[in-house]
């Protein structure tokens, strides 16, 4: 296990020197001169420009530039954003919790709805309850998150007048940031489960099972589940990922304190020190979030740590 | 004469494909997620053509004295804050959203396509070179991929389309790569290489024919998740500008009107949902039918 678990911590060395790097380029990317752009909204005198180069430190060659990205960043310098003269760390870790929690909060409310739905469609396959559920997830999965906030807003903030529409901090706040998160990723759980659970009621081990008398609960819970579950921890990694990212258009319409809602903003307003951090932030809690869906999964399934 | 002896060692391409067509066009008519999943893609796309038969009022025309109209037989959408018909700028949406979906997956498949079978069909160090800049581009979710493109490139249309349909490019090179490491392996592809047809043509005339279905079924599937992420960066800000008539710009539009004009959001987002239903539907329909063993 030990040996899996270096074999995967190493693996992921190259994946954030890329990102790392790629983040950094992007600046090298941009059409045009990137001091330019950034402060193509302020009135600046060529002596502005030239104090904004030698601040960024653009005129050095691209690998001195990189290095001095990477060190600083090692030690949590990741520069100063331009609108508020504050550093780039400082800002990002202002708001991070909030975005994860909200992620978590999603994740929960998804996991539980769609492994719900799911396991109870596989029950009852080609019911009604198996296609309806199966429709509603379908659905779900068609619905842009942000539309569905502006609804549950219009119906629960500004109708019945039930939850606040906008801001961060306590429970009433997290309710339905993370019901229009999480309703896209419970669809999905719901579908995987449903298919996984198709796939392991039918296997002999199963029928062994109610052949020895068993309640069909403990069937379900202790012999199917188990096992059904296991494909479906991946798709748990990813949809927290994908759930992490998704905060992107939540916290913008619900106006929460997020890093989703912070990268937009300093897209908005060209600010890049502020981009290249909050996208760099983001991508290591990426990578982060699969090496532990690895790791788990590898725990769950001992064949895996064989291959 | 190789060209010749290679089209015979290749599976025959014409009469292959009828019988293939003629074998699926059954099982595509009994599937009626499928079928479902068609009729609303063609009556959208039909929609998005004849837009301006089904909606002839102007959808970026100006008219202060009807704003903020509830839906009525005059606007059956009703109108928003600058009196403009909602119906209409919805329909006109049609067109950008599906010209949308399709260029930033026609780019996602085609470079994603290009780089997979470069490398499935390489391997080695060229194989080894791709798939790490691969691993990186997908160490980016999606979306922030495409954030981090349009912080480069800049909010617009255009650039959306781009840095969407580069954020696709890794998920297709990977699936093209894994379906040729199999196909290569096939005889007729031996029986090509032997009598000497050069490689381009291998790729493209021989391998590619063999790999599209699961091309296709992932195009499909991801043609959903492109529109979803294209509203939703115009949503934010960072796609289409005003005052283009895009669904994902439109609801951002009516969010400040939320409680006196619902419908300025709400029609936009219901057809982004039958639109990505509908391209959903078929996308499952087509791995059904296509690739069985796929389903789930």
């Amino acid at each position: 296990m030990i040996r899996y678990i270096s074999a995967r911590l190493l693996a992921t060395v190259p994946v954030v020197f890329g990102v790392t790097i790629a983040v950094f380029s992007m600046l090298y990317l941009i059409p045009g001169d990137p001091v330019k752009m950034m402060l193509s909204e302020f009135q600046t005198s060529p002596e502005q420009i030239a104090r904004m180069r030698a601040q960024l430190h653009l005129n050095d060659p691209f690998f001195v530039q990189y290095g001095r990205f990477v060190w600083n960043g090692l030690h949590g310098n990741l520069g100063t954003s331009i609108r508020d003269n504050r550093p780039v760390t400082q800002e990002i870790f202002e708001v991070f919790p909030q975005t994860v929690q909200l992620a978590v909060a999603a994740l929960v409310l998804a996991s539980a709805l769609g492994l719900a739905l799911g396991i109870l469609a596989a029950l009852r396959q080609n019911s009604w309850l198996d296609i309806g559920s199966m429709m509603v997830a379908t659905l779900g999965i068609s619905m842009p998150s942000f539309w569905l906030a502006l609804i549950l807003i219009l119906i629960f903030s500004l109708h019945f007048e039930l939850l606040p529409a906008a801001g961060g901090g306590d429970l009433p706040h997290l309710i339905m940031p993370a019901v229009a998160l999480g309703l896209g990723a419970a669809a999905i759980i719901a579908r995987l489960t449903r298919s996984s659970m198709l796939d392991i009621l039918r296997t002999e081990f199963v029928t062994t099972a109610r052949a020895k008398g068993l309640r069909g609960r403990t069937v379900v819970l202790r012999h199917a589940l188990h096992n059904a579950l296991i494909p479906t921890i991946t798709i748990f990694g990813l949809q927290f990922a994908t759930l992490l990212t998704g905060t992107v258009f939540i916290e913008t319409v619900f106006g929460r304190p997020g890093l989703g809602r912070l990268v937009v903003e300093a897209i908005l307003n060209k600010d890049f020190p502020l981009v290249q951090g909050s996208v760099l932030i983001f991508a290591l809690a990426y990578v982060v979030v699969n090496l532990v869906v690895d790791i788990v999964y590898a725990v769950v399934d001992p064949r895996i740590r064989y291959q | 004469m190789a060209e010749t002896l290679a089209s015979r060692a290749a599976p025959a391409a014409g009469a292959h494909a009828r019988t293939r067509w003629q074998m699926l066009a059954p099982r595509m008519r009994r599937h009626k997620g499928l079928m479902v999943g068609l009729v609303i893609v063609v009556f959208l796309a039909l929609i998005a053509v004849f837009r301006d038969v089904v909606a002839p009022q102007n959808p970026i025309k100006i008219d202060v004295t009807a704003a903020l109209q509830s839906p009525e037989p005059a606007h059956w959408f009703g109108t928003d804050q600058y009196g403009r018909d909602v119906f209409s700028r919805v329909v006109h949406g049609a067109s950008i959203s599906l010209t949308v979906g399709v260029i930033a997956v026609a780019i996602a498949t085609t470079v994603g396509t290009m780089v997979g079978l470069v490398a499935g069909y390489y391997g080695r160090a060229v194989d080894a070179l791709i798939m790490r800049i691969i691993d990186f581009m997908l160490a980016f979710p999606g979306i922030l991929l495409a954030l981090g493109i349009v912080s480069v490139l800049g909010p617009s249309l255009q650039n959306l389309m781009i840095a969407v349909g580069i954020a696709g490019v890794p998920f297709y090179a990977r699936l093209v790569r894994s379906t040729v490491l199999v196909a290569k392996e096939q005889l007729y592809i031996e029986a090509a290489r032997v009598i000497g047809v050069p490689i381009p043509v291998i790729l493209v005339r021989h391998l590619l024919p063999n790999i599209v279905a699961p091309i296709i079924i992932a195009a499909t599937l991801g043609m959903g998740i492109t529109i979803l992420q294209a509203a939703g960066l115009s949503f934010v800000g960072l796609g289409s500008q005003p005052p283009t008539p895009e669904w994902g710009r439109m609801i951002t539009e009516g969010r400040d009107y939320l409680r006196d004009a619902w419908w300025i959001s709400t029609f936009p987002g219901v057809a982004i949902m039958i639109t990505v239903f509908g391209v959903n539907l078929l996308g499952d329909g087509l791995r059904d039918v296509l690739d069985p063993r796929l389903r789930i």
